[in-house]
C-alpha cells in the first residue's frame, strides 16, 4: 500500500509548497504590510460607477446543452482510460465490447448533429 | 460462447436495445409523421420482443456471468410489461396528437424505459439492478418534463427526478453495506453466504432497510409515496397512464426478487418492513383517495392502495404469495389500461377530463362509456365477478394460508373503505345532476378502441375460465 | 505512517470544512467553488485508499465537468439566493436531526464490526493489495466479464443525451443558417438576372 503512494509523494510535497507559500504570502502581507483602512477605499471611484444591476443575468440555456453533453462525452472518455491501459490483456471480446459501446454513443452523436444540437445560432 | 452470433439477437433484451436505436434514428430521419411513424415501430418492436420472451431461446450468452437470471416467473413479468407498454403507446397516441406534442422521442423513451424494466426484472446482481433501475427511471423522468411549456410538468419531472436520485442513493448506500458484508454482488452467491449463518449482523440489517426503503420509493408504497400523486396530477395524461401501468410492475418483481432470492432465509427481517408498507399503503390508499377531486391524484391513490394488497402476497412469501402478486399484478394492469383508455379520450368543453366532478351526468349522454367506467371501478374495488376481485381473493387466500389473519382482515377493511370513493365515481355519473350532453364528448381511435375492448373483455370475462392464468401464474418459479 | 495521517487528516479535514462552505456560503458562485475544493480533497482521500482511477475520474468528471455545469446553472438561474436561505434555519433542526442518525449507525456499524458473527470464522474481506495496478484491474473486468452493465451504461448515457435535447432544445424561429450544399451549386441563372431597363428609369 505505501509503496505505491509513494509515487504520489511528489505530488503531496508540491501541495504542501503550494499551501505553504498561499499561506504565507497572505500573512505576510497581512503582517508586514501597512494597512490603512478606509470607507472611500471601496467605494466606486470617479470614472466607475454603482451598479445598476445584478451580475448574474440569465443564459441562454443553449450553454447548458452544450455542458451537459460535454459530460457525457466526458463520461465516455473515462470509460476509455481502463480500456486503453488493458487492451492488450482483454482480447478480441473487449475490444468489440468497446466498440459496441462507442457505436451506441455514435448513434447519440448522429441524433444530436440532425437535431442541430450543436449548431449555434 | 460466440459459435453462433446470430443467437445474440435473439435474446429479448438485445433485440429490444438494437431495436430501440433502429426506432431512434427512424424517428429521426423521417420528415412526417415521425411520432405517428415511430410509435407504430416501437409498438411492433415489442411485440416482437414478447414473442421472443416467450420462445426464449435460452441461450448462454443470456446468463453470461450470471448478472441477469432467468425463470418463469421473471418471464411472466417481462410478458406483462411489455404487455403493458404496448398497450399505453397505443392508447397514447391520439392524445399525443391532440396536445401537439408530437417528440418522436417519446415511444424511443418509452422502449428505453421498457428495456430498463425487463432488466430490472431478471436482474441477479446488485450492480446490474442499479443499473437496470437508472435506465428505467432516467427515461421515465424525461417523459415526465416532455411537456416543456407547461409548468406543473415540468414540475412533476424534477419531483419525481429529485426524489428518485435520493432513492437511488439511498438504495446505493444499501447495496454498498451488503456488498461490504457479503463480499459479493450476486443475489445467489449472497444467499449462499448468508446461509451459513442464523441470524443478519446490524451492518446486514442496515443494509437492507436502506435497500427496502429504495424500492418503497419505487413501488411507491406509503410512507415513500409522495411523489406519486403529485407526478401523476403534473404529467400529461398519456404519461401518467404509462407510470401507472408499466414501472409499477417491475418494481414490484423486483422487489419480490429481491426479498425472495438473496434474503430467502431471512424472513422475519425483511417481512417486518413489507409488513409496515402494506397496511400504511393499503389505508392511506384507501383514505386519502376520498377526498380527492382530480382523477390523476384519485388514481395515484389507488395505485398506491393496490401495492400494499400486492405487498400482503410478499408477507406471505409462500408459492402462493407468488401466484396471488401475478394474479394481482395482471388484473391491476387490465384494469388500468382500461381506465387510461377512457380518460384520454374523453374530453370536456375540448379539454382533457381532469375533475371528478366533470363527470356529472355521463349516464345520460354516453351511457356505455358510463357503464364500462363503472365496471371498471366495481372491478378496482374487488367486486366480483369482474378481475380485480381474483386479484384480491388469491392475495388473501396467500395471507390466511401463512396464518396472518389479522392482516387479511385489515387488508378487507381497507378494501372496504376504497370501495367508497370507487363507487363515489358511478354516483357521481349516475345520479348526480349536470348536463354534459355536448359537454363531454368521446372520440376514441380505432386502435385504442381494439384496446379497451380487450381489457374490457378480460375485466369481465375472466371469470368464465379463470384457470387458464391460475394455472399459469401457480407454476411461476421465482 | 505519520505521513499518512497527517495526510489523511489534511484531505479530510478539509473536505469537511468545505462542504460546510459550500451550504454556508452567501454567494452560490463560492459556494460552487468550495464544492470543487471538496471533491479534490475527496479525490485525494481516494488517492490513500489505493482507489487511484477513481480519484483521477473524480477529478476529470466532477471537477472537470460538473462543477463547471453548476457553474453554468447557478449563474442562468436568476434566483434571489438571499430569499432561498430563508428557510434555512428552519429546517436545521430536521437536517441536524438526519445527519445524528447517520452518524450513530455509522458508530454502530463501526462498533458492531469485528464482534458480529458474520467475521468469527474467517478474516475479513479486504481490498485486494495491489499487484496490478488500479486501473489495469477495472479494466480487466469491466469490458469482459461485466460486458452488459458496460453496455448498459452506454445505453443509460444515450437516454442522458436524448433526454437532454429533449428538454432543452428549441428551435428558434427566423434563423438564418448557412447552407454548404446550397452555395456550391448556385449556378448562373439561379444567381443572376437579367433585365432590361429603359435609359433615365430605375428598376
Amino acid at each position: 500500500m505505501s509503496e505505491f503512494l509513494f509515487e504520489y509523494l511528489p505530488i503531496l510535497i508540491f501541495i504542501f509548497i503550494a499551501l505553504a507559500l498561499a499561506v504565507g504570502m497572505t500573512l505576510l502581507s497581512f503582517v508586514v504590510g501597512d494597512s490603512q483602512p478606509d470607507q472611500e477605499k471601496l467605494s466606486a471611484y470617479e470614472c466607475g460607477f454603482e451598479a445598476f444591476d445584478d451580475a448574474r443575468g440569465r443564459f441562454d440555456v443553449r450553454f447548458y446543452l452544450v455542458a451537459i453533453l460535454f459530460i457525457i462525452f466526458d463520461l465516455e472518455v473515462a470509460f476509455l482510460f481502463p480500456w486503453a491501459v488493458t487492451l492488450g490483456k482483454i482480447g478480441l471480446f473487449g475490444f468489440w465490447s468497446m466498440m459496441i459501446f462507442l457505436t451506441v454513443l455514435t448513434i447519440g452523436f448522429i441524433y444530436e448533429w440532425k437535431k442541430g444540437a450543436l449548431e449555434w445560432e | 460462447m460466440l459459435n453462433n452470433i446470430y443467437n445474440i439477437f435473439f435474446i429479448p433484451e438485445i433485440f429490444l436495445a438494437c431495436s430501440s436505436f433502429v426506432c431512434l434514428l427512424f424517428g429521426l430521419f423521417l420528415k412526417k409523421n415521425a411520432f405517428r411513424q415511430t410509435s407504430n415501430l416501437a409498438v411492433f418492436v415489442l411485440l416482437l420482443t414478447i414473442l421472443l420472451v416467450y420462445y426464449d431461446s435460452e441461450s448462454n450468452f443470456a446468463n453470461y456471468k450470471s448478472l441477469f437470471s432467468h425463470s418463469s416467473f421473471i418471464n411472466f413479468f417481462k410478458i406483462l410489461a411489455l404487455l403493458g407498454s404496448i398497450a399505453s403507446i397505443i392508447i397514447s397516441k391520439d392524445y399525443f396528437l391532440g396536445i401537439k406534442l408530437k417528440n418522436f422521442e417519446i415511444p424511443v423513451l418509452f422502449l428505453f424505459s421498457t428495456l430498463g424494466m425487463m432488466l430490472m426484472i431478471a436482474s441477479n446482481n446488485l450492480m446490474s439492478m442499479y443499473l437496470a433501475i437508472e435506465l428505467q427511471s432516467l427515461s421515465l423522468y424525461v417523459a415526465a418534463a416532455i411537456k416543456r411549456d407547461s409548468i406543473s410538468s415540468a414540475e412533476s419531472g424534477v419531483k419525481y427526478f429529485i426524489l428518485g436520485a435520493l432513492s437511488s442513493g439511498i438504495l446505493l448506500y444499501g447495496f454498498s453495506l451488503i456488498y461490504g458484508f457479503t463480499g459479493s454482488m450476486n443475489f445467489n452467491e449472497i444467499s449462499f453466504y448468508l446461509s451459513k449463518y442464523d441470524n443478519l449482523n446490524l451492518g446486514l440489517i442496515f443494509g437492507l432497510v436502506f435497500v427496502m426503503v429504495g424500492l418503497a420509493f419505487k413501488v411507491s408504497a406509503v410512507p415513500f409515496h409522495m411523489w406519486t400523486p403529485d407526478v401523476y396530477e403534473g404529467a400529461p395524461n398519456s404519461i401518467t397512464g404509462f407510470f401507472a401501468i408499466v414501472p409499477k410492475i417491475a418494481a414490484v418483481a423486483l422487489i419480490y426478487r429481491f426479498c425472495l432470492v438473496p434474503f430467502e432465509n431471512f424472513y422475519l427481517e425483511w417481512s417486518q418492513i413489507i409488513l409496515f408498507l402494506s397496511i400504511a399503503s393499503m389505508f392511506l390508499g384507501a383514505i386519502a383517495a376520498i377526498a380527492q377531486s382530480n382523477i390523476k391524484r384519485l388514481l395515484a391513490y389507488s395505485s398506491i392502495g393496490h401495492i400494499g394488497y400486492i405487498l400482503i402476497a410478499l408477507v406471505a412469501a409462500n408459492d402462493d404469495g407468488i401466484k396471488a402478486a401475478s394474479i394481482y399484478m395482471f388484473s391491476y394492469m387490465i384494469m388500468n389500461v382500461a381506465i387510461f383508455a377512457i380518460l384520454l379520450s374523453l374530453k370536456v368543453k375540448n379539454e382533457y377530463l381532469i375533475n371528478i366532478s366533470d363527470l356529472k351526468g355521463l349516464s345520460k349522454s354516453n351511457p356505455i362509456v358510463s357503464l364500462s367506467i363503472s365496471i371498471i371501478m366495481l372491478s378496482m374495488a374487488g367486486i366480483p365477478p369482474f378481475i380485480g376481485f381474483f386479484g384480491k381473493f388469491y392475495v388473501f387466500i396467500a395471507a390466511i394460508e401463512q396464518e396472518l389473519y389479522v392482516l387479511s382482515v385489515l387488508g378487507v377493511l381497507a378494501s372496504v373503505i376504497s370501495a367508497f370513493y370507487y363507487l363515489r365515481i358511478i354516483k357521481i355519473m349516475y345520479f348526480d345532476e349536470g348536463k354534459s350532453e355536448g359537454i363531454i364528448n368521446f372520440q376514441i381511435s380505432f386502435q385504442s378502441k381494439i384496446i379497451l375492448f380487450l381489457s374490457l373483455f378480460l375485466i369481465i370475462c375472466f371469470i368464465f375460465y379463470p384457470s387458464l392464468l391460475i394455472n399459469i401464474s401457480a407454476s411461476l418459479t421465482i | 505512517m505519520v505521513l499518512y495521517s497527517l495526510t489523511f487528516y489534511l484531505f479530510s479535514s478539509v473536505a469537511v470544512l468545505s462542504a460546510l462552505m459550500v451550504i454556508s456560503a452567501k454567494n452560490p458562485v463560492h459556494s460552487v467553488l468550495f464544492l470543487i475544493l471538496s471533491f479534490v480533497n475527496a479525490s485525494g482521500l481516494f488517492v490513500l485508499l489505493g482507489a487511484e482511477f477513481l480519484a483521477m475520474i473524480l477529478v476529470v468528471v466532477y471537477v472537470g465537468a460538473v462543477a463547471v455545469l453548476f457553474l453554468f446553472v447557478v449563474m442562468m438561474l436568476d434566483i434571489n439566493f438571499v430569499k432561498l436561505r430563508e428557510g434555512f434555519l428552519q429546517y436545521l433542526p430536521f437536517g441536524a436531526l438526519l445527519g445524528i442518525v447517520l452518524v450513530i449507525e455509522l458508530g454502530i456499524l463501526f462498533l458492531t464490526d469485528r464482534s458480529s458473527n458474520i467475521y468469527n470464522n474467517q478474516t475479513p474481506l479486504q481490498p485486494i493489495v495491489n499487484e496490478v495496478e488500479n486501473t489495469k484491474m477495472i479494466g480487466q473486468i469491466l469490458y469482459t466479464e461485466y460486458f452488459y452493465l458496460f453496455q448498459i451504461c452506454g445505453i443509460i448515457l444515450l437516454v442522458a443525451m436524448i433526454g437532454s435535447i429533449t428538454l432543452t432544445l428549441r428551435d428558434k424561429g427566423g434563423v438564418k443558417r448557412q447552407n454548404i450544399d446550397s452555395q456550391n451549386t448556385v449556378d448562373a441563372s439561379t444567381a443572376i438576372e437579367k433585365k432590361k431597363v429603359k435609359i433615365g428609369e430605375g428598376i
